[in-house]
């Protein structure tokens, strides 16, 4: 018998399918429904938008990891960056703020701290929050949907609905929910949205955040296509409900408490749906939130997370005096990533509370 | 419908891959040229030698003797002369002294005459599972004696049969089942009557209905009040640890023992191995080992002799289809990997695997995902763990409960960065314990 070649490894000796590049290319895949709807609605320029984010995160990464001779250009994770910086930019920005955002994103965000795996910000978000600041008005005018666009007049078109009520309420418009208030401004409804409204009883403003017929940044406009992705990054068990679901409700849930009061409905009077639906929280409870590097390890610890920015968004939607709720919710709770990681383990096995009693029996 | 018991933390869903052998019933090895039977077959202090070169040994005879409380006999598997003894590194990486043994060409036949065990004690059993070497046969090799003697002060009221081998591959149990059912179940009454169980509970997963059906029959026939229940197939099942919370729905808290929760559990075939040295007098020198995996031309499920060289038990099976890149003993979840052909085959060995070539995947930094924080089924934190040790901070990793860790391997299997996460662990442990 011929002797073979034979390899000597610690155990286990099979493994999983999965690898890094594997997950960061399908979340990038779960990212296709909503950048396609928005390059859809928005038309070319988005597209020159979410080209240009990506194709600077890919030259970031490929240049940062010849400096530091690490090649990680094709564990997917810099595209992904590149295109959820993409997402989150108005279709109308001059192109170098998306070039500027994924510099910051990479080089910053990322590579600064060590690379992948040891950001403590989620890089998109980071390279966002830093060209918004930096460049407000800009960042803040959107243009109208396709499928609005003759409806939609320009001085509504130049605003996202959260901002345009935002305003409305601070300028003292009261007595109106978020969809009541926008109707009243004038602002229009697709005529699908009209029909399903008649038929459901939801409003048609409500109706359109869903499918995705408002002013907004490329990628949040469509909370349908964005829970597309998501079911199928639940599907291939890529990420696990705990973080989108506890964001999602306890942001609704809030809202839908406390939401009235700015806007003098009192308790119990604010929109549970059109919270869930409107701005960019669908793509950051599905996308950012979840984020692996930078939200916690263990479910429980995602589950505080989760609550942490839920609570975050409401709070800066409804008191706060700036449109960036959900970004500066995730990266505000990002920062208390390693401080759950430390405290909230999970119980571990054998750990009962019938154990620990009797331990402290015997030491009483 | 009734749910399909399982233990609740943890655990990954590995191919089970039993479909190379599974159907292939139990043949016994021709006997070997040469045998090299080692003097640490078993956890804890290695035997004392009892024979030296040039003896002549019998079939069953004790050649090495137990030397301290965790340890056990070790018995000549034929009857022949020892040609020499010499260092042998195990498939686990122990090295130990060995007895070279040429068999004889004419060897004893097997006894016929059977003890009737309803007529001795329990102390009595006990002391003849001592004498015939009995070890924990699932892979840990644990001495039978030890776990079965029970100390005054605790109390067992259920005895569990590990009949889960959830390792893929491995079909050396489900093929005891088949074929010895009633030997191992008459065993698993040996030892409740040893330890004074109220219950007896056998645990089988559900990949092997047949084993669940027949050994359901038996216990009809029998009338042994014996209780065969179904697992949901979920590794590391097998361990007892898992198996105790699947079927009693008790934790055994960190460092203690399936005793402190008033439960005994032994595998299927240490059951049979005990009948056979309680009823027919035969101490514990051959076993049943699964011979497979993709690069086996003809996998079996062989008996073969403790002591047996891996390349008998390859020429056996009619050697390599294709070109293996490992070789394994044991299962490919826990076991080991080695190099040498001639190395032996001992009493915890359960399987030899040849698998071929896998994918080759390159380790990326550690992504935070928290999938091996959820496939621990102790519920570890195995990323902080990898983190602390590669940081050398050992201290810090024992104090994160690195020592709870019984490198199942969940943790490294689902890792999309491929880490090296039970080579940390064990490195870890090894140098964390030299510190203190």
């Amino acid at each position: 018998m011929n002797k073979p070649t034979l390899t000597v490894s610690s155990s286990p000796h099979l493994h999983a399918k999965a690898d890094t590049a594997s997950i960061m290319w399908s979340v990038s895949l779960a990212l296709a429904p909503a950048s396609l709807w928005g390059v859809y609605v928005f038309g070319f320029r988005s597209l020159l938008v979410l080209g240009v984010s990506i194709l600077t995160a890919l030259l970031s990464e490929y240049l940062l990891g010849k400096l530091y001779k690490e090649y990680t250009l094709w564990d997917g994770s810099a595209f992904l960056t590149g295109l959820l910086v993409g997402m989150n930019m108005s279709p109308s920005v001059p192109l170098f703020i998306p070039f500027l955002a994924s510099v910051f994103a990479i080089f910053v965000a990322k590579w600064v701290f060590g690379g992948l795996g040891a950001n403590w910000a989620n890089p998109a978000l980071a390279g966002r929050v830093f060209v918004f600041f930096s460049f407000t008005t800009p960042m803040s005018s959107y243009v109208a949907p396709r499928t609005l666009a003759s409806a939609l007049p320009d001085a509504l078109a130049s605003a996202t609905p959260l901002s345009l009520s935002k305003t409305a309420v601070s300028g003292g418009t009261l007595g109106f929910d978020g969809s009541a208030l926008l109707s009243s401004m004038g602002y229009p409804a697709t005529d699908l949205a009209q029909n399903l409204s008649a038929m459901t009883g939801i409003s048609a403003f409500t109706i359109d955040t869903f499918l995705g017929n408002v002013a907004g940044c490329i990628g949040e406009v469509s909370a349908l296509a964005l829970l597309i992705g998501g079911l199928y990054l639940l599907a291939r068990k890529i990420i696990t409900w705990h973080i989108p679901v506890t964001y999602l409700l306890s942001t609704a849930i809030l809202s839908w408490i406390f939401g009235g009061i700015p806007s003098g409905l009192g308790m119990f009077g604010g929109s549970f749906l059109s919270s869930i639906f409107s701005g960019g929280l669908m793509l950051g409870a599905i996308f950012m939130a979840t984020d692996y590097v930078t939200s916690p390890i263990s479910h429980k610890g995602q589950i505080v997370f989760a609550l942490g920015c839920g609570f975050f968004t409401f709070l800066f939607r409804y008191f706060g005096s700036m449109p960036e709720a959900v970004s500066v919710s995730i990266l505000l709770m990002n920062i208390f990533t390693p401080m759950i990681d430390r405290y909230i383990i999970p119980r571990k096995f054998g750990d009962t509370r019938a154990f620990r009693k009797k331990q402290k029996e015997a030491r009483a | 419908m009734q749910r399909i018991p399982t233990f609740s933390k943890g655990g990954v869903h590995p191919d089970d891959r039993k479909v190379y052998s599974r159907s292939a019933a139990i043949e016994r090895l021709p006997m070997p040229s040469e045998l090299i039977v080692a003097l640490s077959q078993h956890l804890g202090a290695p035997a004392k030698a009892l024979k030296a070169k040039g003896d002549t040994v019998m079939k069953g005879e004790k050649i090495g003797e137990a030397s301290g409380f965790i340890s056990s006999d070790v018995h000549s598997p034929v009857s022949g002369s020892i040609k020499e003894i010499r260092k042998v590194t195990l498939a686990n990486s122990v090295q130990c002294d060995a007895f070279v043994i040429v068999p004889d060409e004419v060897q004893p036949a097997d006894p016929e005459e059977t003890v009737d065990w309803q007529s001795l004690d329990g102390s009595e059993l006990l002391s003849s599972i001592k004498d015939m070497g009995i070890v924990g046969m699932g892979g840990a090799t644990f001495p039978a004696h030890v776990k079965f003697s029970i100390p005054k002060d605790k109390k067992v009221d259920s005895f569990v049969v590990n009949g889960v081998e959830c390792e893929p591959y491995l079909t050396a149990d489900y093929r005891i089942m088949l074929e010895k059912g009633e030997q191992a179940l008459e065993g698993a009454m040996i030892v409740a009557k040893i330890v004074k169980a109220e219950r007896v509970i056998v645990g089988v997963e559900m990949n092997k209905p047949d084993c669940i059906d027949h050994l359901k029959e038996i216990v009809k026939e029998k009338g042994y009040p014996i209780e065969i229940v179904g697992l949901k197939m979920k590794y590391p099942q097998g361990d007892e640890k898992q198996l105790l919370k699947a079927i009693l729905n008790r934790e055994i808290p960190s460092g203690k023992l399936p005793l402190d929760v008033g439960a005994v559990v032994s595998n299927v075939g240490t059951c049979n191995a005990i009948y056979e040295a309680i009823v027919l007098k035969k101490s514990l020198y051959e076993r049943v080992i699964s011979v497979t995996g993709e690069c086996i031309a003809n996998p079996k499920n062989v008996l073969a002799p403790v002591g047996t060289k891996m390349s008998d038990l390859l020429d056996f099976c009619g050697g390599f289809s294709k070109e293996p890149e490992k070789l394994i003993s044991g299962g490919p979840m826990m076991g080991f990997s080695f190099f040498d052909t001639e190395t032996p085959m001992t009493k915890g060995s359960s399987g030899l695997l040849a698998l071929g070539a896998q994918k080759k995947y390159r380790s990326t930094a550690c992504l935070n995902c928290g999938r091996c924080v959820a496939a621990c089924p102790i519920a570890l934190m195995p990323a902080k763990l990898y983190r602390y040790i590669s940081n050398g901070e050992y201290e810090e990793a024992m104090n994160t409960s690195l020592m709870d860790c019984k490198e199942c391997g969940c943790c490294a299997y689902v890792c999309p960065a491929h880490l090296p996460l039970v080579h940390t662990m064990k490195t870890g442990k090894k140098l964390g314990r030299k510190k203190k």
